[in-house]
């Protein structure tokens, strides 16, 4: 069955596989582009963990992939260390994260999920994919600057963001990080605009929105956050590229650098904080969502069970999605803002906690009593129930102003957010591509090589990470090139070195993942339609992909996704598509 | 070396991925050659345990945590309202470690004791009000109970009182070094602004300003035990952060504006350098610089310094280059002791006097200490 005998235009390998506007192609773009990046993020994050761990030593490696220019006789250079760490912060949120995730999954999975053919527009969506390519193109393009890449951050807070004479990376390496990131918002904003027209509009028969899956739904919501807050980051963004190249004063005032004043005044670097952490604090939920929404899709899919308290899920990812946009100032608790404005963020964001319970609670509710299938998309989503619940709890350390002074910006902050939505997010994702790969790639992985994936995956991250709350609570501030110059931090010094070393064996072993993807695209065991023997209706379209997703008609739905193990059927799983027997009732309707 | 040690990692990571396929595809001996890619019974179990031994490691690797690192959190507050933060934070912790290690439990063993078997029949358990109800009230009130805390020890901290008698001090922070004003006999600073800054007056104090007059500009900052200090924290350049650990205080420093922190410190340097935890502290950091120094004797290079404690003023918000070597020492004097200290230090305006003085003849040959001093300084008025 191909694109062709149903009648479509003829496919070109251009219109097919570069500039597609079929959803599915576009998702496996986002897929292989996201996970290129992810390849770069952890591979810096390696070379400044060795910094770390062997200060000022002198690495092969870095010789090879640094060069002489930014490791000079292979030893790191301090402003280099920073720039390290600020693209890979950036790439990993926006690139990996948020793009790789959510840009995948949502195109994969909404269309499929509702029975639709595409989404709204193809054209804009493909638009989106290429807007996102030429924005990771200069990213990466920016690592080549003579001067460095951007150095502040991800945060770029000016004005070290915005003097060349503060970090060198604040030069032409800033430049192309702006640029980088108003074309990836753009592309942000249309693949959002789209996801939530086409779930709003283009759902088949019967699928009202309380028969949505939880993926679904996460998506829907997750891109109206990111409407409501990119814009935000775009305008700072803007206003930022001002400050730099117009001179204007929007965030600069009463600076002496280099020996000189500066003109600028009026201006207030808070100001910047507010308008990043509008978008900052929501962005952290745009990439934990859709996490959320395939961890609780493969958990009732693998438990043989319904997803326990499906409303309360529905309410909980709203009201997370609500209260994301309103704590932003926990970021900026000792940044110089009104105590007063600390109290009610210290309230707002203790608040998140409770949709955040309901959401662990119905999670281990829902394998309570399963019959779980204990594949490694599986795993891979208990893992996440569990990180998220380790770094989630110390979110009510950090979230309460009066915790937060002490351990703002230590490596206390570093432990809870890699924990809380880097590794869990990214566990949410892994998941989701052994789950999905067989509809996105018509063949089975190796569930062997996911198996070791998997479990080293959980102990190395749990190595690496849970010291890091120590040496937070001993005071060491993030973002240091070497502790060596405090007498007081030498017996942290072995702590970091065992991070180290857990950060490397883990990064090593991400290579049976990618192994795993690219050799089982070609060489994969064919897949059966449902190998999972899932209820969703992406299970219903053809093994080989053709545009339109279907090759009659759409299925009409009949009740709603979680009819697994249900009393009164032969088969443990209950299709969406297939209609309700005689006296037989729909639970939620 | 190093590369040879990163040659040997890798190669036993190689091993390791080997071995680990290997005991995977042992666990599958019995059954029948199954290429499925679905997880079949045999998978289901043998996940299931590690399943459950993966909460057993949790819970190794936090008991080892605690005995292996314990003794490197923070001790002893310098701060009056130290043992306040400190108190929440014990109390915060135990809430997590309380129902982390139920959950955790929950979770992992459930997933060992519900791992798929042929004929097992998952329940079809949709839905309970009551159990939503539970995990919904119950982090409602302990929640309530921390944000009432938190938010009465943070006004506590954050707000000073107008009629409290306290020391006003400026901390100024620059790219990459720390600089403190005292706003001398009248307990008021002078006004400042960057750009007023020339020659020896570093801070740009402004020295028409009478309120100036008497200010006093230092590298090292010295307070007085028992007395609240105000600070008044200017940058001059990007955003830094002043952060004390040992007094569990913290506040950004913004160009453009005056921020504020206050605390009172209750533990003198000669104090805290007795206490048991800072006297183990520092014998295990000795024995490390120890051990060290004599890896770069052996290397022909100079021997590391014996460490002593100090209290530390740090940057904590990314400054630059440099931001990783950005300190100022902190001492806290009886107020005898701090009275003597200050007295020594010139105002401001001597220092501007003298270094601008006609007949540059005699400039300073006073200690090295002085001579670090003249980074002379000024700053607003406060309010």
């Amino acid at each position: 069955m191909s694109a062709h005998e149903h009648g479509h235009h003829k496919e070109t390998f251009i219109t097919k596989y570069i500039f597609s506007i079929d959803h599915k192609m576009i998702a496996k773009q986002y897929l292989i582009t996201g996970m290129l990046m992810g390849i770069i993020g952890v591979a810096m994050s390696i070379f400044f963990r060795m910094q770390i761990a062997w200060p000022e030593e002198s690495f092969e490696i870095f010789k090879i992939f640094l060069g002489e220019d930014y490791a000079p006789g292979g030893v790191m250079k301090n402003d280099i260390y920073l720039a390290l760490v600020t693209i890979h912060g950036t790439i990993m949120v926006f690139f990996v994260l948020t793009a790789g995730l959510s840009g995948t999954f949502s195109n994969l999975l909404i269309p499929l999920q509702i029975g639709a053919r595409d989404m709204a527009s193809g054209f804009m969506n493909m638009i989106s994919y290429w807007m996102f390519f030429i924005s990771s193109v200069i990213m990466i393009a920016s690592l080549f600057v003579e001067s460095g890449p951007a150095s502040a951050g991800w945060t770029i807070y000016p004005p070290l963001s915005a003097l060349p004479q503060a970090i060198p990376g604040s030069g032409t390496g800033m430049t192309l990080w702006l640029v980088s990131m108003a074309i990836f918002i753009a592309s942000s904003l249309m693949g959002s605009l789209n996801y939530v027209v086409t779930v709003i509009n283009l759902r088949t028969k019967g699928m009202t929105m309380t028969r949505l899956p939880l993926t679904v739904w996460a998506f829907f919501v997750t891109a109206i956050i990111g409407i409501i807050s990119f814009p935000v980051l775009f305008s700072a963004a803007l206003l930022l590229i001002f400050d730099r190249s117009f001179g204007t004063s929007f965030f600069l005032s009463d600076i002496f650098i280099a020996g000189e004043v500066l003109h600028y005044q009026g201006g207030s670097p808070v100001l910047f904080e507010h308008l990043f952490w509008f978008l900052g604090h929501p962005e952290v939920y745009i990439v934990i969502l859709p996490a959320m929404g395939l961890v609780s899709e493969i958990m009732a899919s693998s438990s043989r069970k319904p997803i326990f308290g499906y409303r309360a899920m529905i309410a909980s990812i709203i009201a997370i999605a609500f209260l994301s946009t309103i704590v932003w100032g926990h970021h900026m608790f000792i940044s110089g803002m009104n105590p007063f404005l600390g109290s009610v963020f210290t309230f707002t964001t203790l608040l998140i906690a409770i949709p955040s319970a309901v959401k662990a609670f119905n999670w281990i509710t829902t394998l309570w009593k399963g019959n779980l299938q204990l594949n490694t998309a599986m795993l891979f989503s208990i893992g996440f129930v569990s990180t998220f619940i380790t770094g989630g709890l110390t979110g009510i350390i950090l979230g309460d102003s009066t915790l937060d002074i002490n351990v703002h910006d230590t490596y206390f902050v570093i432990a809870h957010f890699h924990l809380v939505m880097g590794i869990s997010a990214l566990y949410g994702f892994f998941a989701g591509v052994y789950h999905w790969y067989p509809k996105m790639f018509g063949r089975m992985l190796n569930k062997t090589l996911g198996y070791v994936h998997f479990w080293v995956t959980v102990v190395c991250a749990y190595g690496v990470f849970f010291p890091m709350h120590f040496i937070g609570m001993a005071g060491l501030p993030r973002r240091y090139y070497t502790n060596s110059e405090f007498p007081l931090f030498d017996e942290l010094a072995d702590v970091n070195v065992l991070i180290t070393m857990f950060a490397i064996i883990g990064a090593t072993f991400q290579i049976a993942f990618f192994w795993n993807i690219f050799y089982s695209m070609f060489y994969g065991k064919k897949a059966t339609q449902n190998p999972w023997r899932s209820t969703t209706l992406e299970w219903t379209t053809p093994v080989e992909h053709l545009h339109g997703n279907w090759p009659g008609e759409i299925p009409e739905v009949y009740r709603w996704p979680y009819d697994y193990s249900k009393p009164g059927h032969d088969e443990d799983f209950v299709p969406q598509t297939v209609p309700m027997k005689d006296g037989e009732e729909e639970l939620h309707h | 070396m190093t590369s040879l040690l990163i040659f040997l990692v890798i190669a036993l990571i190689g091993v390791a991925v080997w071995q680990l396929t290997k005991i995977f595809d042992l666990t599958q001996v019995g059954t029948s050659k199954d290429d499925s890619g679905v997880a079949n019974d045999n998978d289901n179990k043998v996940n299931g345990y590690l399943m459950f031994a993966f909460v057993g490691f949790i819970y190794i690797f936090t008991i080892y945590s605690f005995v292996a690192w314990g003794d490197l959190i923070l001790g002893t507050p310098a701060s009056a309202h130290g043992p306040e933060v400190d108190s929440l934070m014990e109390i915060s912790m135990a809430l997590i470690f309380f129902v982390q290690t139920i959950t955790q439990f929950l979770l992992h063993y459930f997933t060992f004791k519900y791992a798929g078997k042929e004929g097992q029949k998952a329940l079809y358990f949709a839905d309970n009000h009551k159990l939503e109800a539970v995990w919904t009230i119950i982090p409602v009130i302990v929640l309530s109970g921390l944000i009432m805390y938190g938010l009465y020890t943070w006004n506590d901290i954050m707000y000073v009182d107008e009629d409290e008698d306290v020391m006003y001090v400026e901390l100024y922070a620059k790219q990459f070094a720390w600089e403190a004003r005292y706003a001398g006999e009248d307990n008021t600073l002078g006004k400042a602004n960057v750009r007023l800054i020339e020659g020896v007056n570093t801070l740009g104090v402004d020295l028409e300003d009478p309120a100036s007059n008497d200010d006093k500009a230092v590298s090292e900052l010295h307070l007085p035990i028992g007395k609240k200090v105000v600070f008044k924290i200017r940058s001059q350049d990007v955003l830094h952060s002043a952060y004390m650990p040992h007094f569990r205080a913290q506040m950004n420093c913004v160009p453009g504006m005056v921020t504020q922190f206050a605390f009172v410190p209750t533990v003198t340097t000669v104090e805290m350098r007795l206490d048991e935890k800072i006297v183990a502290k520092v014998n295990k950091i000795n024995k490390i610089r120890a051990a060290k120094s004599i890896k770069l004797v052996a290397e022909g290079k100079e021997a590391l310094d014996s460490y002593t404690f100090d209290y530390l003023l740090l940057c904590n918000k990314i400054c630059g280059a440099s931001h990783y070597n950005m300190q100022m020492k902190i001492v806290v004097d009886t107020p005898e002791d701090f009275k003597k200290w200050l007295a020594e230090k010139p105002t401001v305006t001597q220092v501007w006097k003298d270094a601008n003085a006609p007949a540059p003849v005699e400039v300073k040959a006073a200690p090295l200490e002085v001579a670090v001093d003249t980074t002379m300084v000024l700053a607003q008025v406060i309010k």
